[in-house]
């Protein structure tokens, strides 16, 4: 390497001196965790082995990782659809619009209220004990907490789906305020009418960040964990509350290996997603290139 | 070019993790602590006597100047007052971490953190976990070791029993009728209200509490059946509530009746003045909690000290005053040290006590594995 060459590696050095803080926390936060959940995978009793990956096939496990693909997958749709409605919606009132700032503010907030706290707000308003649930009881005579099923996988998607869609409002909007009025006004100038335009300029334009935001929720909600924590206290539906269970059981113990495995479950499938998301982007995006 | 880039920024990364970890790790600590005046090593002493005495002790635990605690809810047993009793009286400070934690993150804990000096002193265990792990705790006998019958201790004093309880029904009286054995819990009134603290496959309280159930209908710690069919039959007649009941959940009235360990009932009666506990008649199932020493604790001597403060008959009231039953209770009772006012606050307890030897608990935990899911899912 002449003079050059080191000169040019220092300012490459210097250059990346800014983005540090941000290795590290993708070091400490992404990939040494990643690491050690794949290790943890295969590495049991001073060798590897395949016995812990094994596991994931058994009933409990493929039911858990079934359910929360379920869960996940329905409520990043119905997300994904109603916050789509719902912003394209807010798009259509003007910038200075009460109604709008109302809404944006309100999605704003929503999108983050989740975990305990949400659980909570179901669980006292349409639980078996809950206020509503009582209120429809004694005036209505029906019975809104039926046979529990709040506190089960419908009870679950109904409350991720309360979260998801301010969030894909959030997300989504921006690519709806980058639709500009003159493209409209082009395409009905060469003689295409509205559903047209929809079909042919609207909808392709916006699909590479409607299905990212999908994927956005899906992740959202395949993670979640305190607000199911909260909600279900029978058994482990989703694989985030089978992970709990094998890491703190207090009754059945030495599970902890298989925790690491289902962690290493969750990775693939987000892998997986992520990948097939890319290749729909590269599909549905081809023409803007 | 890129490749370049790459490595520059690859190698800056390595080196700043590197430093991260360093940063984030505390300073290594030489585990079994000073000699003491025997010439017994801290980490080694197994009781008072190895420090020449309490004063020694208390002496040695001062130099540390801290303990580090894990998984101790203030609520729990009282636990947030023993622990500022304990720093007030000896001027130790007291880390508690993570004070919700599982009895099986204690137990994470001290490995991920051996030879820290963040790595927990002490251990306050339920049973399964407990036994499952003795090799970690370090043998140590309190003076009122010998008040302590045989069977709420390892005879090492490897770990011994601190305070334990009976499974009780909790209600709100307000909200449910009056109740007095557990085949009440199936009328109608009770409709959507019956919450068990847990699935007792995962929780040690709801696995107590599914054990009581069953002996309660003619089962015992060898057969946990009965307490799973009449679970089954409490579903099918609507009345389970599968929510984990909490402090807040109990004072907002969304569980009305909560099957727990006495003193957590005893405790909501204080903010709930409607909230009874009746421990069922003949069903007296008793659970206590395992105390021990950290073999690595990074404060040997204030670990230590904080045993001998547990058993001492101060420690013992505060247990007591939290609604939690103290192992020498019994021998305070007889001595005339124990606090009349919280021990007559306690439940009535009818017929003898049943207690659940480890392998009864693996059998019906086997058992509870197999058949609990299908029986309230």
């Amino acid at each position: 390497m002449g003079d050059g060459g080191r000169l040019m590696l220092f300012r490459r050095l210097r250059d990346s001196i800014p983005l540090l803080p941000f290795f590290a926390v993708v070091a400490i936060f992404l990939i040494v965790p990643t690491v050690t959940v794949l290790i943890g995978a295969v590495y049991d009793e001073g060798g590897f082995s395949l016995a812990r990956v094994q596991a994931l096939f058994t009933e409990t496990a493929l039911s858990a990782l079934s359910k929360s693909v379920l869960l996940s997958g329905s409520t990043a749709l119905l997300g994904a659809i109603f916050g789509a409605l719902l912003a394209w919606l807010i798009v259509t009132r003007p910038p200075e619009s009460l109604v709008r700032r109302t809404v944006l503010s309100l999605c704003s907030v929503l999108a983050q209220f989740g975990g305990v706290a949400l659980a909570f707000a179901f669980l006292a308003t349409i639980g078996l004990n809950g206020v509503l649930t009582l209120w429809v009881q004694e005036y209505l005579g029906a019975n809104l907490a039926g046979s529990g099923w709040l506190y089960g996988l419908p009870g679950l998607i109904l409350v991720y789906t309360y979260f998801q869609i301010p969030l894909m409002v959030i997300v989504f909007l921006p690519a709806l305020e980058g639709l500009r009025e003159q493209w409209r006004e082009a395409a009905i100038s060469l003689g295409a009418s509205t559903w047209q335009y929809w079909r042919e300029v609207a909808v392709p334009l916006l699909t590479p960040a409607f299905l990212g935001s999908a994927l956005l929720l899906f992740a959202n909600a395949f993670a979640a964990y305190a607000t199911a924590a909260a909600l279900v206290s029978q058994g482990s539906p989703i694989v985030p509350l089978l992970i709990r269970s094998a890491l703190t059981s207090e009754v059945v113990l030495g599970q902890s290996g298989f925790a690491y495995a289902l962690a290493l479950e969750m990775i693939v499938v987000v892998a997986v997603v992520m990948v097939a998301y890319n290749l729909l982007v590269r599909r549905t995006a081809r023409w803007l290139r | 070019m890129t490749s370049l880039r790459l490595t520059a920024a690859v190698s800056a990364m390595a080196v700043l993790f590197a430093a991260g970890l360093t940063a984030c790790a505390p300073p290594e600590k030489e585990s079994t602590g000073e000699q003491t005046e025997s010439g017994v090593k801290a980490g080694e002493a197994t009781s008072a006597a190895d420090f020449g005495g309490m004063e020694g002790l208390v002496a040695a635990a001062k130099r540390e100047g801290e303990l580090n605690v894990i998984a101790l809810p203030p609520e729990w047993a009282n636990y947030g007052a023993i622990i500022k009793a304990f720093g007030d009286k000896y001027g130790i400070k007291v880390n508690s971490v993570q004070p919700d934690a599982a009895s099986q993150d204690e137990i994470n804990a001290a490995s991920q953190q051996k030879g820290k000096s963040t790595a927990p002193d002490v251990f306050d265990l339920g049973q399964s976990v407990a036994l499952a792990n003795t090799e970690l705790y370090a043998p140590y006998k309190v003076e009122p070791f010998g008040d302590v019958s045989e069977a709420f201790k390892d005879p090492d004093g490897k770990w011994v029993n601190d305070y334990g309880g009976y499974m009780s029904i909790g209600y709100d009286s307000s909200r449910a009728p009056d109740i007095t054995g557990v085949d009440d819990l199936l009328k109608p009134e009770f409709n959507g209200k019956v919450a068990l603290n847990g699935d007792p496959t995962q929780a040690g309280a709801a696995f107590s509490g599914v054990m009581m159930v069953a002996v309660s209908q003619g089962g015992s710690p060898d057969d946990i059946a009965p307490g799973v069919e009449f679970f089954r039959k409490l579903k099918g007649a609507g009345n389970f509530l599968p929510v984990d009941p909490t402090p807040a959940t109990i004072e907002s009235g969304q569980t009305p009746v909560v099957l727990d360990w006495d003193y957590l009932n005893v405790a909501e009666t204080k903010k709930l003045p409607s909230w009874k506990v009746v421990i069922p008649p003949n069903a007296a199932v008793a659970g206590y909690y395992y105390q021990a020493i950290n073999s690595d604790a990074p404060h040997p001597a204030a670990a230590r000290l904080w045993q001998e403060f547990l058993y001492g008959d101060e420690g013992q009231n505060l247990y007591l005053q939290g609604g939690a039953r103290p192992v020498r209770a019994d021998t305070m009772v007889a001595k005339g040290t124990i606090d009349r006012t919280a021990y007559d606050v306690l439940p009535p307890v009818d017929g003898g006590a049943t207690f659940v030897s480890v392998d009864q608990n693996q059998a019906a935990t086997k058992y509870l594995e197999a058949n609990w899911a299908t029986a309230v899912g």
